[in-house]
């Protein structure tokens, strides 16, 4: 099949690329721009471990295609950090504990990060449903609820 | 334990120490096998039976091979070729790689297509077409095991039957001596369906055979390297791959839970087409894949009796199982133990008599039983232990908590030989079910429960007491393949202090570079971050069998913390040289020893260490190091008690977790933060088999719950908040009086969570309910007990 | 988990789309929220050769009330719904769907009025346009025209959609003052379609007596289904509990559940009853005034 051209904005950086109509978002951040933060853990659209943000939306990037991203613009977990300071979501995940095998973990710090966004002081079960779209099989999602109020709190106090 | 023997600042024993494998992962920086990218490298694409029992008539790999970027179609006749077709298990039986003649369970490997693009590859096996003719179908053991039943494994000439094994341990006389005499008995049959494991990472690898140096690297989804390694040895040696150029790296691993353990298909075929182009060949399997392929865990058909007083004295336990093995015995237990360490069984209770037997069966369905957080079957003990204490409590009319506290093993009792062999190192359970009784204010829920039932509604209280297993184990009993399950630790200090130290097992997720370089800070005062921990690369790791059925602090933590002390002792040396003292006269405070009343005569280990490679003393060698493999004298007893609420919708059925109070106790805690992350993990792994999980055939084999639409992870929302607690009961044996952890919660939430429904309901004549508890089913047994909204 | 290869569009007006629509055949497919579409391309169930993506087309994302209408526009996504002023204080048993499909990432993606194009019973959008008397706009190459929700679900993932047509808008008649509804799903899980579903939608005058009602049913039919006899029943009674009762056993009657993995027929339609008489509680109590 013929390749597209397709021109997006990752991270705050323009990148193009030729790409089968057919590609996967999520194959186009791992494989065409490496980077591989990003995660497919399953083939129907449960797991969430392949979320990003894009144009301010937290998607699954494994149920769209990279056509669909042309002119617009993606936040991966490689994007959270700024100048060598973690976001105050990634932060959240460290004092928290909220993960352990680190597989789920982007596809949390991306939701994390969107829905701190709209909900600045998220009750438990706010949280809870916010995470539902993203499996994880290691923490039982206790400390993850942990890890969010931790970032909303900080968030709230005006650090980023 | 009590406060930590180290200052924070150098984070020993019992700091929640901050993980030092947080920031690659934070950051997106992790590097798991599907994040490997080498030059020129292919990828595998497997294409899979529909059927479950049929014979390959066929297969045109024509139309695929047209496909440009299609470089080959690998099948079981191309194997065969290099005798790479049917392979060992974990357990001695055999397995295909690829078949020849006849696939034996829905999903199976029968062809891999190797192509340039992972798409391509996709293409390529849509593309490949397969005829076959169908056979009949065992999905029933009970059905494989009747006499005029087909032979599934007609591979093996002399088999005539689809029994694997018959295994059975205690005094059959003495049990059944004990239940005719008993005054009360119970018994139920209890099934606990096949369950997968799902971790969210699947299973893969990137096989590199070097042509030029001779060598095999395979970045592989693995728990154990270096088994893998000598198993390929094994099984390849007679193709030229030699054990010293064979190295298997484990990377970051996104989960493992013993799904990873077992050798699939996938990574033998790809290491072959590596070996046969000289090119890297990578192989990922999708979700579909890894749930309908790959290791289970569960499937015991069980019937349980306990005998015992009216007085609510238990006196004997005997349990007949039948374990569906799925159509090869691969399940990764230690080889004199077919069925795992089941015969815990008699758990908490001070049973005098007991007698359990299991027979395995083939059946049409993907090989494995162990892989799911069950510490070797683990679950399936305690599940029936906890569910027939329960059961002998309601029949006889006592509060579930009191039966238990009149039965539990008292601690002077420890060590407590059990009817059953085992011999439990330390245990307190009445204090853990108190605690956990007190932090829910379980009299105050009992009295709500009875104004609740005035009024129609339905609420249920259920406890689990579990005594858990773990630290496989002891070589005169335990081994995989041979292989001793001793495990190991090489701790090498360097001259600026700081410190490398390299393990025998593979963390998956439970933080071991963190709590390993505890354990030497603990031992050593060197500092937590000047700690660097290393596992997985077999060609620098000591040899161990891996991180499992939560092994890895009961043996390879001992090991570290035996190699740091011997290290203790050569730095004790070269402190008593550089202080012109006597060993004697050295006292240790963590990280420095000094000269007994004279604190300021001290040296640290820092300074000790640049001495041992700028001034040692004569006649010692140089340098500051140890190695310890460390064969442990026992395996250790973690335990618990869990209490669960639950209100059940009279409308819906849906049963809803209220509370779910958990105290463990597994000894001395490295990082509390790190355990009470394990046990949270491990309840949600319980919650999801007790009420959502579970996989079914139907009659011709085909999965019911092939995906995840419909095998149902929990989510945040179906998990509730669990709420922990602990005691600790420090090990006797363990150098660090520590247990393991990471399955408890896995092997203790189930039986809690099935007891409080059938404690709501038991006021209809509700007696068992098979997991997982699902709606439907509890909706049935209200309408058939006259029970609606 | 690889979809096939296709031909790519991307339109840019909605009478590209349609010519071109038109022009590819039957074998084309929209491409809006695609949370339907791409998961069933994955697995190799749906293989269009031809892909129109309209997410390019401006002006179709809008959820807004006009002339008579709450008009919900093709690339409404379904989080749109749940911060929408509009949604939130006059139609909650459109909140009330939104929040129980799938999770909050796909609908950020997912288009409500997809919901219904998909043709799938099980889809939640379905049964809350039938208990609120929708209307489907559609436009083709002959110009648009309006198709009642009562005659939209013709059979299993058919709808009255021509092949060369695409769903533009849905309109909801504003309801009438002390007008109330819900929609309740049980679900396995959260993410999971419904064991069964029940939307229901009455209006009420000053004096407790039901004037119209619109039930819908979810995944319990081969089609989405309207609970006609539970309707007609309501119509005209006073709500109290043994009305409530009756109409729930009535829409019971009416479902068309078959076993599944879900769960029996029986316990579905047994479902569908527990579900009517909850929902048609929480709509009288919105219509009341409450919340």
């Amino acid at each position: 099949m013929a390749k597209i051209g397709v021109k997006v904005k990752v991270n705050g950086v323009e990148r193009a690329a030729e790409v089968e109509p057919r590609l996967l978002l999520v194959h186009f951040l791992r494989e065409n721009l490496r980077l591989t933060g990003t995660h497919v853990g399953c083939d129907t659209s449960h797991c969430g471990a392949c979320t990003v943000v894009l144009d301010g939306r937290a998607i699954k990037s494994c149920s769209v295609f990279a056509v669909q991203a042309d002119g617009r613009e993606i936040l991966t977990v490689e994007g959270l950090e700024q100048d060598g300071k973690l976001h105050a979501i990634q932060e959240g995940f460290f004092q928290e504990h909220g993960l352990q095998c680190g597989f789920c973990t982007s596809g949390m710090l991306m939701t994390g990060y969107a829905f701190l966004k709209s909900n600045s002081n998220p009750t438990e079960d706010e949280i809870r449903h916010a995470i539902s779209g993203n499996l994880c099989r290691c923490t039982g999602y206790v400390n993850i609820v942990k890890a969010y109020q931790y970032a909303a709190a900080k968030l709230r106090e005006g650090g980023e | 334990m009590t406060t930590p023997k180290t200052p924070a600042e150098i984070g020993g024993m019992g700091h929640s120490v901050k993980r030092k494998e947080d920031p690659r992962f934070l950051r997106g920086q992790g590097t798991y096998v599907d994040d490997i990218v080498l030059p020129d490298m292919l990828y595998l694409d497997i294409v899979r039976s529909p059927y479950a029992h049929a014979a390959i008539t066929n297969i045109d790999t024509s139309k695929a091979l047209a496909i440009p970027g299609v470089l080959a179609v690998i099948t079981g006749k191309d194997l065969a070729a290099y005798n790479l077709h049917w392979m060992p298990t974990l357990m001695s039986d055999t397995q295909m790689v690829l078949p020849v003649e006849k696939v034996m369970y829905q999903a199976q490997e029968v062809a891999a297509v190797l192509a340039t693009e992972r798409y391509i590859a996709a293409d390529g096996a849509d593309a490949v077409e397969i005829d076959y003719d169908p056979l009949p179908v065992l999905i029933d053991p009970k059905k494989a095991l009747l006499p005029d039943a087909p032979v599934l494994r007609t591979d093996k000439p002399d088999k005539k039957d689809n029994h694997i094994w018959h295994w059975e341990w205690g005094d059959r006389a003495a049990t059944d001596q004990a239940f005719r005499d008993a005054e009360v008995t119970v018994k139920e049959d209890i099934y606990i369906p096949r369950i997968h494991v799902s971790s969210i990472e699947t299973c893969g690898c990137v096989a590199h055979f070097d042509k030029v140096r001779g060598k095999l690297t395979v970045w592989m989804t693995t728990q154990a390297p270096h088994a893998i390694r000598t198993v390929f040895a094994l099984v390849a040696g007679h193709v030229g791959l030699a054990e010293h150029k064979i190295q298997i790296i484990s990377p970051d691993i996104g989960g493992g839970f013993g799904g990873k353990v077992p050798v699939y298909p996938g990574y033998v075929i790809a290491v072959a087409a590596s070996v046969l182009t000289g090119k890297p060949v990578k192989w990922i399997e999708d979700r579909m894949e890894n749930i309908q392929a790959d290791s289970f865990a569960r499937d015991y058909h069980m019937t349980a009796e306990l005998a015992g007083k009216k007085d609510g004295r238990l006196t004997a336990l005997r349990i007949k199982t039948i374990a569906d093995h799925g159509y090869t015995d691969a399940a990764a237990n230690p080889s004199k133990f077919p069925a795992g360490l089941f015969h815990i069984c008699t758990g908490s209770y001070d049973l005098k008599a007991a007698h359990v037997e299991v027979d395995g069966a083939y059946t049409n369905k993907p090989p494995g039983g162990i892989a799911y957080r069950c510490s070797f079957r683990v679950t399936e003990a305690v599940h029936a232990i906890e569910r027939m204490a329960d059961l002998m409590a309601h029949e006889i009319g006592m509060d579930a908590a009191e039966f238990r506290m009149k039965n539990f093993i008292k601690p002077e009792q420890f060590p407590y030989k059990s009817a059953l062999g085992w011999e439990y190192d330390s245990g307190d359970y009445a204090a853990a079910l108190r605690k956990a009784m007190d932090n829910l204010g379980y009299e105050e829920l009992r009295k709500e429960q009875v104004e609740k039932r005035k009024r129609g509604e339905l609420m249920g209280i259920g406890i689990s007491s579990f005594t858990e297993i773990v630290g496989a184990g002891p070589s005169k009993h335990f081994d995989i393949l041979g292989l001793k399950m001793f495990d190991s630790a090489e701790i090498r200090i360097h001259p600026t202090g700081k410190a490398i130290a390299r393990f025998g097992t593979k963390s998956q997720g439970q933080g071991h570079e963190t709590t390993y370089a505890q354990i030497v800070a603990e031992e050593l005062g060197i500092p937590v971050d000047d700690v660097a921990v290393e596992e997985g690369d077999t060609d620098t790791a000591p040899y161990g069998l891996g991180t499992y059925a939560s092994r890895s602090t009961p043996t390879a933590g001992a090991a570290g913390a035996i190699a740091a002390r011997k290290i203790r002792d050569k730095a004790k040396k070269i402190a008593a040289y550089l202080l012109e003292a006597h060993e004697d006269d050295l006292e240790w405070e963590p990280g420095k020893f000094f000269v007994k009343g004279s604190p300021d005569r001290a040296k640290t280990i820092q300074d000790i260490a640049l001495a041992a490679y700028t001034n040692h003393p004569q006649g010692m060698e140089a340098g500051l190091e140890a190695v310890s493999y460390y064969d442990p004298p026992n395996l250790t007893y973690p335990f618990g008690s869990y209490i669960c609420v639950v209100d059940i919708d009279k409308g819906t059925g849906e049963v809803k977790v209220r509370r779910f109070m958990a105290v463990d106790d597994c000894g001395n805690i490295i990082n509390p933060m790190i355990v009470e992350g394990q046990i949270h993990g491990g309840l949600t792994m319980g919650l999801g088999p007790a009420l959502y999980e579970e996989i079914q055939y139907d009659d011709s084999g085909n999965i019911l719950q092939g995906s995840f639409m419909n095998y149902l992870l929990p989510t945040a929302v179906e998990t509730p908040n669990w709420e922990t607690d602990k005691t600790c009961t420090p090990s006797p044996h363990h150098p660090l009086g520590a247990k393991g952890v990471g399955e408890s919660a896995t092997v203790g939430a189930p039986a809690a969570i099935v007891n409080a429904v059938v404690d709501a309901l038991w006021h209809l004549g509700v007696r068992h309910i098979d997991i997982p508890i699902t709606p439907p089913k509890v909706w049935k047994l209200l309408r058939d007990n006259g029970v609606t909204e | 988990m690889i979809p096939r290869s296709f031909e790519y569009f991307a339109p840019r007006t909605l009478d590209e789309a349609v010519s071109l629509l038109g022009k590819l055949g039957q074998e084309a497919k929209i491409l809006s929220g695609g949370q339907s579409l791409i998961p069933m391309m994955k697995l190799r169930l749906a293989t269009p050769p031809y892909i129109i993506d309209i997410n390019r087309i401006p002006d179709l994302n809008y959820i807004t009330e006009q002339n008579g209408y709450l008009r919900i526009g093709a690339l409404a996504r379904e989080s749109d719904f749940e911060v929408s002023p509009t949604i939130m204080s006059r139609y909650p048993i459109l909140m009330d769907t939104t929040v129980v499909i799938a999770d909050p990432l796909v609908r950020n993606q997912a288009t409500a009025c997809g919901n219904l194009a998909h043709g799938d019973p099980a889809n939640d959008h379905p049964a809350t346009m039938l208990a609120l008397g929708a209307l489907i706009i559609a436009v083709g190459p002959k110009g648009e025209r309006e198709i009642p929700i009562g005659s939209f679900f013709t059979g299993l993932f058919t709808t009255a959609l021509q092949p060369d047509e695409i769903l533009r808008e849905i309109k909801v008649p504003i309801p009438a003052p002390s007008s109330g509804g819900a929609y309740l799903k049980i679900k396995r899980k959260v993410g999971d379609y419904a064991t069964a579903g029940v939307a229901v939608q009455i209006t009420m005058n000053g004096a407790g007596v039901c004037q119209r009602a619109g039930v819908g049913l979810t995944n319990v039919g081969f089609i989405p289904l309207k609970a006609k006899g539970a309707e007609a029943f309501l119509t005209g009674k006073t709500l109290d509990e043994a009305t409530i009762k009756q109409a729930a056993e009535i829409a019971a009657g009416e479902a068309q559940p078959i076993d599944d993995i879900r769960g029996s027929a029986e316990y579905k339609r047994d479902l569908v009853r527990v579900l009517t008489a909850r929902a048609l509680n929480r709509a009288l109590k919105r219509a009341n005034g409450g919340a």
